[in-house]
């Protein structure tokens, strides 16, 4: 990247203000930047990698703010499907909102209709019956414990599992026996290979009064800092908010099924509820990232349902 | 409303309280759910008494023993409207929280 971006980042945090409305995401040396959709600097680099993230699809929550959450998983999967570039997607948990089987079957069926391979980790709400088995049989196999990774076109992707086994008082947890898999499944790996995080709660403190955020994701983080390219796609939060510290580069993505206030609102974590008639759609969303081989660089874009 | 309708209301409402099961009051106890916490957090009862949560939020919840692993108890997932309680025989304080969202903690102290 040229020495121009070295102001990129202010605009970029410029842009987070209308993040949502169309701006693609550009993360180059931990340097963020922002352009809109379908300009010059968007359409630039030949990308090997582009993929997908959904999040927070809860398929099962039925109240007045979203009484249709299969209705607007299906305006997300249209969404992912004009997007012809995309070779594959990832969920970043909370499928269902009461872990059902008819709710993960409604969840598989429709997400299926995007005829893209995806890759899953579990929210908290998808682990309520059984400890999980239901889940990591049908969304994580070969994985009993939802921690896995696997590599695509050079980009090493790693879901893990921060909402198991949560403590009284505590946040999002990975626990010691993830944190030694991590620590086994980087070691070795070149640090110029570009790497994709995805897990549920974010993996930095958004706010700690709500529990946004993770208790030892300090310690993943360390097991990261040498690597030259980090992306962490979270969930959880049901609304965009990007972070970029160091080389990291952390993004939360909206929910397809319902928006939540901003943090340390005086309404609190839940469901929001005066949305105006009409205009649910604007607030949920998808997630488009691309990566821009050679230059240790992943683009971001989100896109609404409407 | 027709004075008649009145008459029979009234009549009702003087009969019911004789209709209703005698209960002591000190064997049952409430907690409501309401945006993200336990109100009350803390709960002093008897011993013997049935404490019975409801979630009044949009989001489910649960109710689990802060003494794990593994809990002594823990409820089903909450939904909205839906009820879970225990009884509590033994004098002793009582930690419990959220499974889903462990910032939600309560404390029940039996007497």
């Amino acid at each position: 990247m040229d020495a121009t971006n070295n102001g990129g980042r202010r605009d970029a945090l410029k842009c987070m203000l209308w993040a949502g409305a169309g701006v693609l995401w550009t993360v180059a040396g931990g340097v963020p930047r922002g352009a809109l959709l379908g300009s010059a600097q968007a359409a630039e680099g030949g990308h090997a990698l582009r993929f997908v993230q959904i999040s927070d699809s809860h398929i099962g929550f039925s109240k007045p703010t979203n009484m249709d959450t299969p209705g607007t998983l299906t305006a997300a999967i249209q969404a992912v499907k004009q997007d012809t570039q995309a070779t594959m997607m990832i969920h970043t948990g909370d499928i269902t909102h009461l872990s059902r089987a008819d709710q993960f079957d409604t969840a598989a069926q429709i997400i299926s209709g995007a005829g893209l391979t995806t890759h899953y980790v579990p929210g908290e709400h998808d682990l309520l019956e059984d400890n999980g088995s239901a889940f990591y049989a049908r969304f994580t196999p070969g994985a009993a414990t939802g921690w896995y990774s696997f590599d695509q076109q050079g980009v090493h992707f790693i879901g893990l599992n921060n909402v198991r086994d949560l403590k009284p008082g505590g946040m999002g947890s990975l626990g010691a026996e993830q944190l030694a898999w991590l620590k086994a499944d980087l070691a070795g790996r070149p640090s110029s290979q570009p790497i994709v995080v995805f897990a549920h709660v974010p993996l930095w403190t958004v706010y700690a009064e709500w529990g946004w955020g993770t208790d030892d994701s300090e310690q993943a983080l360390a097991l990261l800092k040498r690597f030259g390219s980090v992306t962490v796609l979270n969930g959880h939060i049901h609304q965009i908010m990007q972070k970029v510290e160091g080389k990291v580069a952390f993004h939360a993505a909206r929910s397809t099924a319902f928006p939540q206030p901003s943090p340390g609102d005086p309404a609190g974590p839940g469901p929001v509820k005066n949305v105006p008639p009409g205009k649910l759609r604007s607030l949920l969303g998808v997630t488009h990232v691309r990566e821009v081989r050679g230059q240790h660089a992943l683009a971001i874009a989100d896109q609404v349902l409407a | 409303m027709t004075a008649r309708t009145a008459r029979a209301l009234l009549a009702a409402a003087l009969l019911l309280p004789h209709h209703l099961p005698a209960a002591p009051a000190s064997s049952q106890a409430a907690v409501t759910i309401d945006n993200f916490s336990f109100k009350d957090p803390v709960i002093t009862v008897t011993a013997g008494t049935t404490i019975t949560w409801t979630n009044r939020d949009d989001i489910p919840h649960t109710v689990t023993a802060d003494d794990g692993p593994p809990p002594t108890y823990r409820s089903h997932p909450l939904d909205t409207g839906d009820h879970f309680s225990r009884s509590f025989d033994k004098p002793g304080t009582y930690r419990y929280f959220c499974s889903l969202h462990p910032k939600m903690r309560g404390t029940v102290i039996v007497r």
